[in-house]
């Protein structure tokens, strides 16, 4: 089963990068593809076959808000930048904070997410506890049981 | 007509973030905020570029072109995968080997 999803997958993203639809080109990605999908087929997919719809729906509807969350927290990482008294409205710290996510997936979005929304880094993963580098104090603050964090349980932990 | 706007709005807003991505660079004080200006600002400018440069190249709609700009909108979204694993791992790094972060208390008076 997750050898012919992965080989679904890997055999439209071959066309959609081709771009050739003759005899030729479509056998060998028809070959590349099986040898991949044979090989490497538990790196795409893993665990029960029923959540893999759910998390790619989930992420699929994840992605639009954190990028709206992105375009605002550019903004204000902007505002920081241009403001002629910079140094007065930063306030760097490290923070730890403890996540209740428990897939490894889950918590690596978490970490992406985080480094992706201007003005914090995540630095570490151990465990359950992620260490942030934050801009600014307020940053740091709105880390802990986030909006961004019940988010991602709803998208690829099936809720809580 | 319409795209012509559109991919101009994206691609000049890109620019300003660039543009703000490298001030930041320049003015904030230490190794730690600059990682911040210089993998953040980036990884949302190079996106809209990239957008807008999609939605240009569908100007005359063909099945080429299509393809062509799916590649493009391909290549944003591993810039959006790639970007913060960078971003982390210089900042891990730089932990790692104790390089001081600048912080508020120690240099005001």
């Amino acid at each position: 089963m997750a050898k012919v999803v992965t080989f679904l997958v890997m055999f439209a993203f071959w066309v959609v990068m081709s771009g050739m639809f003759d005899a030729f080109h479509l056998s060998f990605g028809v070959v590349s593809c099986l040898l991949i999908a044979h090989f490497s087929h538990s790196l795409l997919l893993y665990g029960d076959p029923k959540s893999w719809g759910r998390g790619f729906f989930g992420i699929l509807f994840y992605l639009p808000w954190l990028f709206w969350e992105i375009l605002i927290s550019n903004l204000q990482v902007t505002y920081i930048v241009l403001h002629p008294r910079m140094l007065d409205l930063i306030d760097p710290q490290l923070v730890r904070f403890k996540t209740s996510l428990k897939r490894p997936i889950s918590k690596v979005t978490l970490a992406q997410s985080i480094t992706l929304t201007p003005g914090t880094v995540t630095v570490d993963i151990e465990e359950d506890e992620l260490l942030v580098y934050a801009l600014t104090a307020s940053g740091a603050q709105s880390l802990a049981g986030s909006a961004m964090e019940r988010r991602i349980a709803a998208a690829l932990e099936g809720g809580k | 007509m319409i795209l012509n706007i559109v991919s101009i709005v994206l691609i000049c807003a890109g620019l300003f973030f660039f543009a703000v991505g490298t001030l930041g660079i320049l003015r904030f004080p230490d190794f730690y905020t600059r990682v911040q200006a210089a993998g953040k600002c980036d990884s949302l400018a190079a996106v809209l570029v990239l957008v807008g440069i999609a939605v240009y190249n569908l100007g005359d709609l063909s099945l080429a072109t299509v393809l062509v700009s799916i590649k493009i909108l391909f290549i944003a979204a591993f810039v959006f995968i790639s970007s913060p694993t960078a971003t982390h791992a210089i900042t891990d790094a730089a932990l790692l080997i104790g390089v001081k972060p600048w912080t508020k208390e120690k240099n005001t008076p």
